[in-house]
């Protein structure tokens, strides 16, 4: 099946440091990728540079679009989740319809759409400035949603939530998969990498070490390597659990 | 869509106010027969050659300054910035003391709009080149702050070196911000450049829309970012640059009305941007019949009354920011 996303040998440096060295990836319809690695590993440059938001050498297919063809193709959602001004809910997942200017009827069902799958009805009509940090979070993923896009990339999308507000977010993404839709996230949990994503990508130093099956990517000895920690993995009758134990 | 509405009836009223008062004195409807026969009498020269013009400036000014300042704080993201910080009323004003100080301005009535036009060109130029292609918002804003420090430091050094008191007075009279004694020559001048700013700017709507979730979910939506920076500074060193060539420096206009308006359209700043158009058109017709009324006889300067009303007007949304916070 031809790839949603396919980044060959991406390179991107930053301040005359190499952040990103010959990173290559292919999301396919259907796949939620989870890219983990440490801080400072090339995750959050990876997706920019594949985005075409940061100079890069090598290539990318999104990168290689028109601005607005690219909007069409992929969302994108940051880590900070900044909202300028203090507008309405409703108004700021209508953001999400930017790369589609003309069809008000369409514009309208989409941000129907994504409000009723992030539970935000209630929240429609309020200030977007004025809601909780996982409200927020909610929020601009239904923005996310709202540009209706084959694929999402999203940063670190579960920082700072509570476990069922996490819990929520990795379902989401793994049921847009299942839809036929592909999900590019990264995050620093995981346990929840393992049970939720259908493919690991695990980065080290600018690189791409490992990309595979959770189970195989997710070794003790790859933990000790990069992530420099020891940790319990095991084969439940809820499925995978990892928890991290201690520095080794 | 009623706010714009009103607005808009808001500025009808004001334009016909700015029509009616004056020191010739005459009765509402005589002085509306006047303007629309234009049979040569007195009045009708003092309506159509005095008064229209005026009014027609005070409008083009305020659209002006409440649109670039809107614009420019959804650019910014910041409810601070006003039309002035990229340097352009600065150089305008310095090229207009130029032409004061040259003796240009007496010499041909349209020297002094020219050559602020000419401070604003340039301003604009070097905001560019010191900004860089691919820079950001800060960036700008401290090529701006560079820029308007020189131009003050240049406008302070022809001031320092006037060669009597009479010409200083002038030049600072003039700094001060007034539409009294303009001709249609102004607006003729003012007009090509206004429209064109407000072109560039009302077009950067939708952009500015989306850079409320920042600059990176901006540019992944599709916005270009290096283009939407240009348009904005283009276009509001072009209508900016034009009204203080003609109008002098009129400041907090584009401060203050997205301030007030932003409530009212849900802080989105694509419904921002014509309503501070038209907010601004208001505030400036407003300021200019309140100089009439207010002081008749001692041609109190619009920039003065401007930021007597603007100061307070600012205090208190602070105040009522902090109470809320």
């Amino acid at each position: 099946m031809s790839a949603l996303l396919d980044v060959r040998d991406l390179s991107v440096r930053l301040g005359g440091r190499a952040v990103l060295r010959g990173a290559s990836l292919r999301v396919a319809p259907g796949e939620c990728v989870g890219l983990l690695g440490p801080n400072g590993a090339g995750k959050t440059t990876l997706m920019r540079a594949a985005l075409g938001l940061v100079p890069h050498g090598g290539t990318s297919s999104l990168a290689a679009l028109p601005p607005l063809a690219r909007a069409r193709r992929a969302a994108w959602l940051p880590q900070s989740r900044e909202v300028a001004w203090p507008v309405r809910v409703r108004d700021l997942v209508a953001l999400g319809r930017h790369p589609h200017p003309g069809d008000r009827g369409a514009d309208a069902r989409a941000v129907a759409r994504a409000l009723e799958r992030m539970a935000l009805g209630p929240l429609a009509d309020r200030d977007a400035t004025r809601l909780s940090g996982g409200e927020q979070a909610r929020v601009l993923l239904a923005r996310a949603l709202a540009q209706e896009t084959p694929l999402i990339l999203a940063d670190e999308p579960v920082a700072g939530l509570d476990p069922a507000g996490q819990i929520a977010t990795m379902a989401l993404f793994a049921a847009l998969a299942a839809e036929g839709r592909a999900v590019l996230v990264s995050l620093h949990d995981l346990g929840l990498a393992l049970r939720r994503c259908t493919r690991l990508a695990l980065m080290d130093g600018g690189r791409i070490v490992a990309d595979g099956p959770p189970r195989e990517v997710l070794t003790p000895a790859r933990l000790r390597e990069v992530f420099g920690i020891r940790a319990h993995l095991a084969e439940t009758a809820d499925g995978p659990v990892l928890a991290p134990l201690e520095a080794a | 869509m009623r706010l714009l509405a009103i607005l808009a009836a808001l500025v009808g009223a004001l334009f016909l106010a700015s029509l009616l008062v004056g020191p010739a004195g005459a009765r509402p409807g005589a002085a509306l027969r006047a303007l629309v026969a234009g049979d040569g009498t007195p009045l009708s020269l003092v309506m159509r050659e005095i008064r229209l013009p005026r009014a027609v400036l005070g409008a083009m000014v305020g659209a002006s300054l409440g649109l670039a300042g809107a614009a420019l704080q959804g650019y910014l993201r910041n409810p601070l910035a006003e039309p002035g910080l990229i340097g352009v009323t600065g150089a305008a004003a310095l090229g207009a003391v130029l032409a004061l100080q040259t003796g240009l301005a007496a010499a041909a009535p349209l020297a002094l709009p020219a050559l602020a036009l000419g401070g604003a060109a340039l301003s604009t130029g070097l905001v560019i080149a010191l900004a860089g292609p691919r820079g950001g918002s800060l960036a700008l804003i401290l090529a701006g702050i560079a820029v308007s420090a020189l131009a003050g430091a240049l406008t302070s050094l022809v001031l320092n070196l006037s060669p009597n008191p009479y010409a200083a007075a002038e030049i600072v009279f003039w700094t001060l911000g007034s539409l009294s004694d303009r001709s249609w020559a102004h607006v003729l001048v003012a007009l090509p450049f206004t429209l064109a700013g407000w072109a560039l700017l009302l077009g950067t709507r939708r952009a500015l829309s989306a850079l409320t979730l920042g600059e990176d979910a901006a540019a992944a939506m599709g916005v270009r970012l290096p283009r939407l920076r240009l348009a904005l500074v283009l276009g509001t060193a072009s209508c900016v640059g034009a009204a203080t060539a003609v109008a002098g420096a009129i400041g907090f206009a584009g401060l203050v009305v997205p301030h007030v308006l932003r409530p009212l359209v849900g802080a989105r700043p694509a419904a921002l941007l014509p309503a501070s158009m038209l907010g601004g058109a208001a505030l400036v017709l407003a300021a200019d019949v309140a100089v009439r009324v207010v002081l008749p006889g001692r041609d109190l300067k619009l920039g003065v009354l401007m930021a007597l009303i603007g100061a307070p007007v600012f205090l208190h949304l602070v105040w009522r920011l902090r109470a809320r916070a």
